[in-house]
């Protein structure tokens, strides 16, 4: 069933009767081309592009849970290109081009609003790093502009220009960064890879991981083995414990990441902005909620909640940036379970077995990587070579130094990116 | 959350900074080679459930190696880095 | 008629011998003191009170508590405004201004109701199926429109001035909700002498003994409250928290907590909310239950109400309902209709979808359900479809019954599922969802008085004796001890719109939608319809809209399972939690010595880190930082300049096997430094990038005091310690930070040795020399180091001479043409001579790339060494490298990107990028310092400096990163 607006009005005039299932709930089948662990953003992504852009049939994605019930539908929603590095510069201006496509691309609205995103600077080391930055993304031919404190206030004027502990001294404006809904990236790639044949199979777990002579040959699931020719891996927050049945040790730690959403408010914030002295960073979502996160609570955790100490600076923060919002009141907070890699950049490579993948590492930046990562993926798959813009992922940088993407510069400590 | 200091007992999470995986304490050889030490810096059980990592309680400068439950955030024991550590370096 | 809707002679709450004055929309109504809005609305006859979030459909108090999803309002005061603010929560006081929201036009006649006549056309997720073309529309049309409909409340764009606080608090025991078992609680635990904090959301405690005011201890159970608070109240070991509602529950016993301190007051000093962090050894959670409407056509309207929120607008505040129809599937509902019929109250009908075998003396409709209702802007009829057919009842209020869910939400915060009770026919808490805390009273789904006061009183005796208390003797008081039954009832099957959630507007047929386009998942069922995401979080329903999914998907309430709860039980300010972040309140302020002295210089500060440091010192006629700057820098290299370096961090190591150490953390060897001197040293991380440099003094054989730059003190210590508690703990060495222990100030140029003998007899120190020296008695420290290339000393001495010295130091500079200088001097300076500041080493660079390669000994081992000779850090690596403008005109800036001189400035030609910059009044042109592929072999060529942010291509020369005098003569002779 295609969606339009024609459609909305005409099932509204026949009760809403024949909406047909945004997808099917088939049963597992017991052999696959290729098995995808893990129904989030990237495995639905992976399993629409291996269909679409590679024309395969037989693909099954296993969701433990619920599909989208992960990171893709527990964060601030920041869908942005704006990294220094060589090797993330390019991934992530490819994923944001396939965003500016994605409603019709997916027949669905995943309501990507370009609403302009600002990092605002507070000293003139901080200009040089962001200006080094805007170059760069000037360079891979996305948009950058340099603000001034004066031009950071015709923008935002609501800011606390006076008092601050640390003065506004301007922004690096990326204004085809924004935001999205984000359970509607999932939903939309769930229906468009449905809709190519792919079986999206929820309340799967897939408890281990068969190999023979040094190639995979398929997995054990909670609904029975599957056997399957290619197998990727793509199950961040659980990464390490999917990779482990493989008998891998992977680069990754797993941190939790809060984050809040307010109560419905009239529109006040346009643009999304984040603080640079502190962790804090905010939009408005469509439906009014002020969408703000800041920092890991730092500690490796798989709870998916947080505590106070980063609750209280993240309100600090948003207090000393901009003391409008004080009185917007915090209706739900929430935790994520990042896979932190050391060097706060991702990976997507083939494993020491054959057949065998692994996506993983997002750190906090997955969100917006979600087309570009599963068309990644999906290319890596089908073709046996990485991608031009995400050839630099590899799994073994650490071991030998090579391309490590360390954009915050903090080194090989998981929590620090 | 709060987690016991060997030295001053009971302290609230904030007291601390957080380093990582206990990993860190088995330092290889200068020559280990590049395996070793990759799974010295990089690479991780990052186990669900008990772990032992490492703290730093910034008010009194002790290290202190916490045996936690990284999916209920259980604290079970603590101790200081530096019962166990010798004359390695 | 003022307070028109009042019942004489009730009302606990509210004291009618001060009649209070406040606004809604503009519009005079006089309530008590102790009223809410909403309850003084109430009593003035008014039954609108705001707009739905999609319809803009009328609705109307539905509650008494924080529960409410429908009354909400802006607060407004001096041009400060609150939005979404609950009319059950907002007290009244003399003067308040209270206004409707989210409606265009008046709230009785609002403009956006038309949405309710498209409502066909919205059903559940509809916005994902449509506004995709044309693409461009989407943010220039379609979103702006969505944005502006959607929302409830404003915020004024203005910023908060209002007061907030945060404070800790600790305990034994806290309970939380004072209602009959929380007292009984509270009351056992203080007998028993345990700390207690007893923590209500109600201005005053009793919890719903002020509500139904049932019997206990043969007296109004309000009374009975009274009387036990009056005991807690005495009690030293008892502290008594009102309008204190607890938010959130975290590890190991800390619990979230928002007191609303002022809120019912007009603004005056005191805040206005205080967000406490409480720590307690043990928690009773004894929050009551709220209960839940049932889902029939037409319920939503002003004037429909749940039983309970009646009850306590009618025992609070003496509200008259007028003529009442009750729907209730439960005998808490049935005991309502009696107990009102009692109070006098008009009961035009009970309906109840049960077999009743009674006889009432009020109209009983049994097997019946309520169909629809009507009334526009408020109640008049409802139907009720029973055996004998449909009935239409005139009546203001329908009160509706459909159960009980306790308020466990917060024994959920850590992850705890609740389980599924046929009988309560509602979730209930397990034992152990958070160590330490048990659920009791109604909250655990003891419904009679008397359970939850013996069922309180048993938790906190059982948590008395894991405190190692003993439990005192006490008796519980006899109280009604009614038996409790349910059938449960979710929604009626009548056609039209059924609502569960009213504040955001979903209905039955949105829930049943979710799950024909098969978002069955409880989880996508609440994302797709957005129930429960509204102010109200859900609370009264939630577990509605799962039954109701449940049945759509033919699951089973179990089986479906909850949403998850997480913090905040009531939603908090941003402010109350961020309290003391605003304006300078942030981060901490540290200060130099010479920071009032500094300030009296007129210096622009600027924030380093957490310090203030002077940019420069600006001289009369001098107007812009330019000008001082190069006049401080001449100064250096000409005569002599003072600066302030205090903030670099200060580490004392002593110790037998000190020198051991240092060669363990520093790549360099620090053990043949003889004592006396003073070694330039590096640092690594373990993944061998730079981590930090700075300098080491032996100023004993076993006593060294090493330098760290600024922002590098905390993470240096902390490693420092690592490094020895971890590795070599056993070794004989101790450390410890004492940048705040000293002032040290560094003294550079032609003339330093002259500004330096004014301070007494100083030793004659070589280059990278070091000495202890006596300066007016003062014992302090000398060393000859230079982070200008001039001739340099640093005199250190403890903090409390710095402001002295600092002031001594720069009367003697200006005295022979010299002056104090500030960052941008400094800056300028030490790029003149390609010194490395942490613009260089950002944490991507090995000691190779910045040209230090050879600092990494190859006689011993090093914290960083393995790592740093990865095979991947020596291929095409950028390296630092020196740059000068061909036309010495030209500026350059830092973050421009470096290219060969025809190549575009495109990512795959990237040959490097720029970290530092200064204007060179030594060199005559600006210098930049920056990171260029192969770099080092790359001396002479000329490349291009492209910075297409700020439009500027410059032609460079690469060139030795020391510009001026390489030999170092200069800081040497």
């Amino acid at each position: 069933m295609t969606y339009s607006g024609f459609r909305v009005f005409t099932q509204g005039l026949t009760g809403n009767k024949g909406w047909t299932k945004a997808w099917r709930q088939p049963d597992p089948k017991t052999e696959y081309d290729i098995v995808i662990i893990g129904g989030g953003g990237h495995g639905l992504s992976t399993a629409y592009y291996l269909a679409k852009n590679h024309g395969l049939k037989n693909i099954a994605v296993l969701e433990k849970g619920y599909l989208g019930g992960g990171n893709v539908g527990r964060n601030t929603t920041i869908v942005r290109a704006n990294y220094f590095l060589q090797g993330n510069s390019e991934f992530y201006s490819h994923s944001l081009k396939l965003w500016e496509g994605l409603e019709s691309e997916l027949n669905y609205n995943v309501m990507h609003s370009q609403r302009g995103l600002i990092n605002l600077f507070h000293s003139d080391g901080q200009r040089d790093a962001f200006a080094r930055r805007g170059n760069a993304m000037l360079a891979q031919g996305d948009d950058a502009e340099l603000l001034d404190r004066e031009g950071v206030r015709k923008i935002l004027p609501y800011l606390d220009y006076d008092q601050a502990r640390f003065p506004i001294y301007g922004g690096l404006y990326h204004r085809r960064g924004g935001s999205a809904r984000h359970d509607a990236v999932a939903w939309g790639f769930a229906r468009g890879a449905d809709r190519r044949g792919v079986d999206l199979i929820q309340n799967c777990e897939v408890t281990g991981i068969d190999v023979a002579n040094g190639k995979v040959t398929g997995v054990q699931t909670t609904r029975g083995p599957i056997r399957a020719k290619k197998v990727a891996m793509v199950a961040a927050g659980r990464s390490s414990q999917v990779a482990a049945m493989a008998g891998m040790r992977l680069p990754i730690e797993s941190h939790i990441l809060q984050a809040f959403v307010t109560e419905g408010l009239k529109p006040v914030i346009d643009h999304v902005i984040s603080f640079g002295m502190g962790h804090f960073y905010i939009s408005q979502s469509d439906k009014g909620g002020l969408v703000f996160g800041g920092d890991l609570d730092f500690y490796a955790s798989y709870a998916a909640r947080g505590n106070l100490p980063m609750v209280e600076h993240v309100m600090e923060a948003g207090m000393t940036l901009m003391p409008m919002i004080g009185r917007a009141k915090v209706l739900r907070s929430w935790g994520g379970i990042m896979d932190m890699s050391p060097d706060g950049s991702p990976i997507i490579d083939k494993t020491h077995i054959d057949g065998l993948f692994v996506n993983c590492g997002w750190n906090y930046g997955g969100f917006k990587a979600v087309p570009a990562s599963g068309w990644c993926l999906a290319h890596l798959m089908a073709t046996g070579e990485p991608h031009p813009v995400a050839a630099k992922f590899r799994l073994d940088r650490f071991r030998t130094g090579r391309n490590i993407m360390d954009e915050e510069g903090t080194g090989s400590q998981h929590n620090l990116h | 959350m709060r987690i016991p200091c060997p030295c001053c007992g009971d302290r609230d999470r904030r007291e601390y900074t957080y380093y990582g995986a206990a990993d860190f304490l088995d330092r290889p050889a200068e020559d280990a080679g590049l395996e070793a030490w990759d799974n010295y810096l990089h690479l991780r059980d990052n186990p669900a459930g008990v772990t032992r990592d490492l703290w730093y309680h910034d008010p009194c400068q002790s290290w202190v190696e916490v045996e936690r439950n990284t999916v209920t955030h259980e604290v079970l024991s603590t101790r200081f880095v530096s019962a166990k550590a010798g004359a390695s370096a | 008629m003022t307070q028109s809707h009042r019942i004489p002679g009730k009302g606990l709450m509210i004291d009618r011998t001060r009649p209070v004055r406040f606004t809604f929309d503009g519009k005079g109504y006089e309530g008590f003191a102790g009223d809410s809005v909403a309850s003084a609305l109430l009593a003035n006859g008014e039954r609108l009170i705001g707009r739905s979030f999609k319809y803009h459909r009328p609705r109307g108090v539905m509650a008494a508590g924080s529960e409410d999803p429908n009354s909400l309002i802006e607060v407004h005061e001096n041009g400060q405004q609150t939005p979404n603010v609950r009319g059950t929560m907002q007290e009244i006081f003399e003067g308040l201004d209270a206004r409707s929201q989210n409606h265009v036009g008046p709230l009785n006649f609002d403009l956006m109701a038309v949405n309710d006549l498209l409502a066909p056309f919205f059903s559940a997720g509809f916005y994902y199926k449509t506004f995709m073309w044309p693409r461009a529309f989407w943010e220039k049309l379609y979103e702006p429109a969505i944005r502006r409909a959607a929302g409830l409340g404003r915020l004024s764009g203005k910023h908060d001035m209002g007061l907030y606080e945060k404070a800790f608090a600790f305990c034994d025991l806290l309970v939380i909700g004072a209602g009959p078992a929380g007292l009984m609680a509270a009351l056992t635990a203080a007998r028993a002498g345990a700390e207690v904090i007893l923590a209500d959301e109600d201005r005053r405690m009793g919890g719903r003994l002020l509500a139904d005011q049932p019997e206990v201890d043969g007296q109004n159970g309000a009374d009975w409250a009274a009387s036990v608070v009056a005991e807690l109240a005495a009690m030293p070991n008892v502290t008594l928290m009102t309008r204190t509602t607890v938010t959130g529950v975290y590890d190991d016993g800390t619990f979230g907590a928002l007191e609303r301190v002022s809120l019912h007051r007009a603004p005056g000093e005191a805040p206005r909310e205080c967000f406490w962090r409480i720590h307690a050894k043990r928690a009773l959670l004894t929050a009551g239950a709220l209960e839940r409407p049932i889902a029939h056509p037409d319920n939503d309207r002003p004037g429909v109400m749940l039983a309970s929120g009646l009850v306590g607008q009618m025992g609070k505040f003496g509200v008259n309902p007028g003529k009442v129809v009750i729907f209730s599937n439960n005998d808490s509902g049935l005991h309502t209709a009696r107990s009102l019929t009692a109070q006098g109250i008009e009961i035009a009908a009970y309906v109840d979808p049960r077999p009743l075998p009674v006889t009432e003396e009020f109209p009983v409709y049994a097997e019946a359900e309520v169909v629809g209702t009507r009334g526009r802007l408020g109640l008049k009829d409802v139907s009720i479809r029973h055996k004998g057919g449909t009935s239409v009842i005139a009546a203001r209020t329908l009160a509706l019954s459909g159960g009980w869910n306790p308020t466990m939400h917060l024994a959920c915060h850590l992850n705890g599922r609740p389980e599924w009770s046929p009988e309560l026919a509602a979730f209930v808490a397990k034992p152990g969802m958070v160590p330490g805390m048990s659920v009791s009273g109604s909250a655990a789904g003891f419904m009679s008085t008397r359970a939850a006061l013996l069922d309180g009183h048993q938790k906190a005796a059982a948590a008395l004796i894991e405190l190692g208390l003993s439990v005192p003797e006490i008796s519980v008081p006899e109280s009604e001890d009614r038996p409790w039954a349910i059938s449960p009832l979710w929604a009626v099957d009548a056609g039209g719109r059924a609502w569960l959630d009213f504040a955001n507007d979903v209905t039955t047929k949105d829930v049943k939608l979710a799950a024909q386009e098969g978002y069955s998942s409880v989880e996508h069922m609440k994302r797709y319809t957005t129930q429960g995401m509204a102010p109200d979080q859900g609370k009264t329903s939630n577990v509605s809209a799962l039954a109701v999914l449940a049945e759509a998907t033919g699951k089973g309430i179990p089986a479906t399972g909850t949403t998850t709860y997480r913090p905040p039980f009531i939603p908090v300010s941003i402010a109350s939690m961020g309290a003391g972040g605003r304006g300078e309140g942030f981060a901490p302020q540290r200060l130099l010595t010479s920071d009032a002295k500094t300030r009296a210089m007129k210096a622009p500060m600027i924030e380093a880190g957490l310090w203030y440091r002077p940019s420069y010192f600006p001289r009369a006629g001098e107007t812009d930082w330019r000008t001082a700057a190069d006049r401080e820098v001449l100064t250096v290299r000409e005569h002599v300049g003072v600066c302030d370096v205090s903030t670099l961090g200060k580490i004392d190591v002593q110790g037998a096997d000190a020198a051991r150490f240092l060669d363990f953390v520093y790549t360099n060897t620090m053990s043949t430094l003889k004592p006396g001197r003073v070694r330039y040293g590096l640092m690594l991380r373990e993944d061998g990038m730079v981590m930090d440099d700075g300098t080491c003094a032996r100023v004993a054989e076993d006593h060294f005091v090493v330098t760290t730059t600024t922002s590098g003190a905390g993470q240096v210590m902390r490693h420092m310690d690592f490094v020895h508690q971890a590795f070599c703990a056993d070794w004989d060495v101790r450390m410890i930070s004492v940048t705040e222990a000293w002032a040290q100030f560094a003294i550079a140029g032609p003339k330093a040795k002259a500004v330096l003998a004014t301070l007494g007899e100083m030793p004659s120190l070589p280059f990278m020399g070091c000495a202890d020296v006596t300066i007016g008695g003062v014992k302090g420290r000398l060393f000859r180091i230079s982070f200008s290339g001039e001739e340099g000393y640093e005199v250190a001495v403890p903090t409390r001479f710095g402001t002295a010295l600092f002031d001594h130091l720069v009367a003697t500079a200006e005295g022979m043409e010299g002056c104090a200088y500030g960052m941008e001097a400094l800056n300028a300076l030490r790029v003149e001579k390609g010194f490395i500041t942490h613009a260089e080493i950002h944490g991507r660079v090995t000691a190779d790339d910045v040209g230090l390669g050879k600092m990494v000994s190859a006689k011993k081992d090093c914290i960083g060494k393995a790592a740093s000779q990865r095979p991947g850090l020596f291929e095409d690596r950028e390296q630092l490298v020196g740059l000068m403008p061909v036309n010495q005109g030209e500026t350059l800036s830092a973050g421009a990107h470096l290219y060969n001189e025809k190549d575009p400035a495109q990512r795959e030609f990237n040959q490097g990028y720029v970290t530092s910059v200064a204007p060179s009044p030594t060199m005559g042109c600006w210098l930049g310092l920056g990171f260029l592929k192969n770099g080092r072999a790359r001396y002479g060529e000329v490349i291009r400096l492209d910075d297409g942010l700020r439009g500027r291509k410059v032609l460079v020369e690469v060139c030795n990163p020391v510009f001026f005098d390489p030999e170092g003569g200069r800081m040497r002779d």
